[in-house]
């Protein structure tokens, strides 16, 4: 599955060259969106389940105790390895857009300073 | 062979690589000093990113925190791993595309002022001084227990080797080191964990162990929750700490603490691009949730094991209890130093462990002709430590346990120490006071400035100040509420300006001190205090060592209004913003 993706990335990478450049605001915009969304569950699987919400998941059972606990002892641990891995791979997606399209010659645009 | 003969034996033998390494990685340059010169491979990085981190705190305090304080203990778990998630989103790459050599440097340079870079090298002293006393004394105490030395000549022997190879190796020989140590401290973490899962659990993963059933067939948290709230303590699975706004703000506190320690974003400054840092923070989280995820199996399996130690048979039965003349080995051992301390109440030779706050149990206890909970002290740092002996594991194992204990102390020390001394040489001296010094000097100012700081440390050691009980936890605090704000507004906030980060950081870090020093009493005298009642006079009830988080909250407020009220940051300063921002294009 990780070739297949890989290759599509690079494919896109070069018909990005034929796409106008991206502003760095795009880019910056794009990231942020990123990251957001990544604390988003970053939010959830901690003080969301583990400490807000704690009594209604621990009435889901897991071994002998409450999904609750364990997401506060074993589980959000696990999702935020998870969430900086898939983030490695976005923004490496994201970049590699972004310098497929503003190399070979696209200059790079600027929106004026706001 | 006796646990002592190991023990010197395992001790040794980490002591010659760390010395072995250093020689062999030596410093030429001052790119080598600060940053290892910038191309250690992301996994490399990010196992001495983890052994960097994980301090004395995490191998030994954390899991007998925990133990004894079931479900609120999660705050330190998630704290200290959830952290990692915002240094690779927020900071680490930013400033490693930045790439210079130290945090105060970036906040110089992003607000165009020298004040702003010395009040970011104060909280940065304040901060890692705070932190390193805790690891010279964790070293003092595995050498006078385990060694049998006198505390000083264990904290000496510690100093000499951090010196040989901080001092000579800068970054590169800290780097190789805490690699080492890194494979050190993690073995010595789960092996004994594993043989415990196993014995109780029969099952060799403690992370699966935690979820087992114990002999009888119930399973081993039940079974805790049952054994404990017998003897009436509250329920392993569910005890609250303080209340659930203190833990969020708690959790909240150590995440932005980590990602705004100093000593661990340079290690990000180590690679060699900006990718490289966002997949380092993971393989660093990646090695670090190994220990943290093994450390809550090896709290509840502890106190469970504990508990039953003392508590032999059925509960009001006279023969429930063990009889102090039979107390097994390792509780004579704990007691000669102290950390282990037990009181005959009721003059009846046997040892009764239970909660006397408790009203209601303690009525039915003196039914059975208790006194009181006659185990007066039972010190959470002993637990890793007493974990082995109490499993009746074989004697390599403990001293593999007291090597560990000396890897996380000595690795975290070393980091703090570099950061420590790159702020004073290449921030103090080269950024403020002396402009024009050649790089051959810096090199020399940077050794001798850390050599300077392994003798305050050192000192720190010996005397420590009043205040060091609850040092780590203030570190964090002081972390939170200064330097992690300063760089999110540097990086994501173009028209944060000088005035507003200055105003800023010292708002932030006046309120946390404050609040601290407010309740200081509380704060310094019962370490234990969150497992009690909640101080009425705490603002919403958050304790101090949690206040950071409402810290760098006072910390954003003051900067943004501070920052509406005066001028824009000038042009070279925008495009510094966005420079950092972007991706180079060669590397993408």
């Amino acid at each position: 599955m990780s070739e297949q993706e890989i290759e599509i990335t690079d494919q896109s990478n070069s018909l990005n060259s034929d796409k106008p450049a991206m502003t760095k605001e795009e880019y910056w915009r794009k990231n942020i969106t990123c990251v957001l969304s990544l604390l988003a569950v970053w939010f959830f699987v901690s003080y969301g389940c583990a400490i807000l919400f704690v009594e209604q998941m621990n009435k889901i059972q897991i071994g002998g105790s409450g999904f609750g606990f364990w997401m506060a002892q074993q589980g959000s641990i696990y999702v935020f390895v998870a969430l900086i891995f898939v983030y490695v791979r976005l923004m490496n997606k994201l970049e590699s857009e972004y310098a497929g399209r503003n190399m070979n010659g696209n200059k790079i645009q600027t929106q004026g300073e706001e | 062979m006796d646990v002592k003969t190991w023990t010197y034996l395992i001790v040794g033998f980490t002591f010659a690589l760390y010395i072995g390494i250093a020689i062999w990685s030596r410093a030429k340059s001052t790119k080598e000093f600060y940053v290892a010169g910038g191309n250690i491979s992301p996994i490399s990085n990010g196992m001495a990113t983890a052994a960097d981190w994980m301090s004395a705190a995490s191998f030994l305090s954390m899991a007998g925190i925990i133990a004894f304080s079931g479900y609120g203990g999660s705050v330190f778990l998630m704290g200290w791993t959830g952290g990692y998630v915002l240094l690779a989103f927020l900071v680490a790459p930013y400033l490693r595309k930045y790439g210079k050599f130290t945090v105060p440097e970036f906040i110089g340079e992003r607000f165009y002022s020298k004040t702003a870079r010395l009040v970011a090298v104060l909280c940065l002293i304040i901060v890692s001084v705070t932190y390193v006393i805790g690891q010279m004394k964790g070293v003092g105490v595995a050498f006078s227990r385990f060694l049998e030395t006198e505390y000083e000549t264990g904290l000496f022997i510690g100093m000499g080797i951090v010196f040989f190879y901080a001092v000579l190796g800068g970054m590169k020989g800290i780097t190789y080191t805490q690699i080492a140590q890194y494979v050190v401290l993690i073995f010595a973490f789960t092996v004994p964990a594993i043989f415990i899962s196993l014995e109780l659990t029969s099952n060799p993963i403690p992370q699966l162990g935690l979820l087992g059933n114990v002999s009888d067939g119930a399973p081993l948290l039940q079974k805790l929750d049952t054994v404990i709230t017998d003897l009436g303590f509250g329920q392993y699975t569910n005890s609250v700490m303080g209340s659930k706004l203190n833990m969020f703000a708690f959790t909240l506190s150590l995440m932005i603490g980590t990602a705004g320690l100093p000593h661990v974003i340079i290690r990000f400054f180590t690679v060699k691009k900006v990718s490289d840092a966002r997949l380092s923070a993971g393989w660093a989280l990646v090695f670090i949730a190994i220990l943290y995820t093994t450390a809550p199996a090896v709290a509840a399996m502890a106190r469970l094991n504990f508990t039953k130690t003392i508590q032999v048979g059925a509960v009001g039965k006279v023969e429930g209890n063990i009889e102090y003349a039979n107390r097994p080995e390792w509780f004579k051992n704990w007691e000669k130093t102290g950390l282990l301390k037990h009181e005959d109440k009721n003059g009846d030779g046997r040892i009764q462990y239970y909660n006397d706050s408790n009203k209601e149990f303690s009525e039915i206890a003196s039914g059975y002709g208790w006194k009181g909970n006659e185990m007066v002290k039972i010190d959470n740092d002993i637990m890793v430590l007493a974990n082995p002996e109490i499993a009746n594991l074989p004697g390599w194992v403990i001293a593999l346990v007291v090597a560990g204990g000396l890897a996380a102390a000595l690795s975290t020390a070393a980091g703090l120490l570099l950061a420590i001394s790159s702020s004073v040489s290449h921030d103090l001296l080269k950024g403020i006071l002396m402009p024009e010094i050649s790089e051959k000097k810096e090199l020399r100012a940077g050794r001798i400035s850390m050599i300077g700081a392994i003798a305050v440390a050192g000192i720190f050691g010996i005397y420590p100040p009043d205040f060091a009980a609850g040092t780590v936890a203030m570190a964090f605090g002081l972390a939170a509420s200064s330097i992690f704000p300063v760089l999110i507004m540097g990086i994501f906030m173009k028209k944060m300006n000088r005035e507003g980060a200055i105003a800023g950081m010292i708002a932030g870090i006046g309120v946390t001190l404050f609040y601290v020093f407010q309740h200081k009493g509380i704060m310094f005298i019962a370490s234990t205090s969150y497992m009690g009642g909640m101080e009425e006079n705490w603002f919403f009830g958050i304790e101090p060592k949690a206040f950071g988080a409402v810290g760098a909250i006072v910390n954003f407020i003051v900067a943004f209004i501070v920052s509406k009220m005066t001028s824009d940051p000038p042009k070279e300063v925008k495009e510094l913003v966005d420079d950092i921002r972007l991706p180079k294009l060669d590397e993408a």
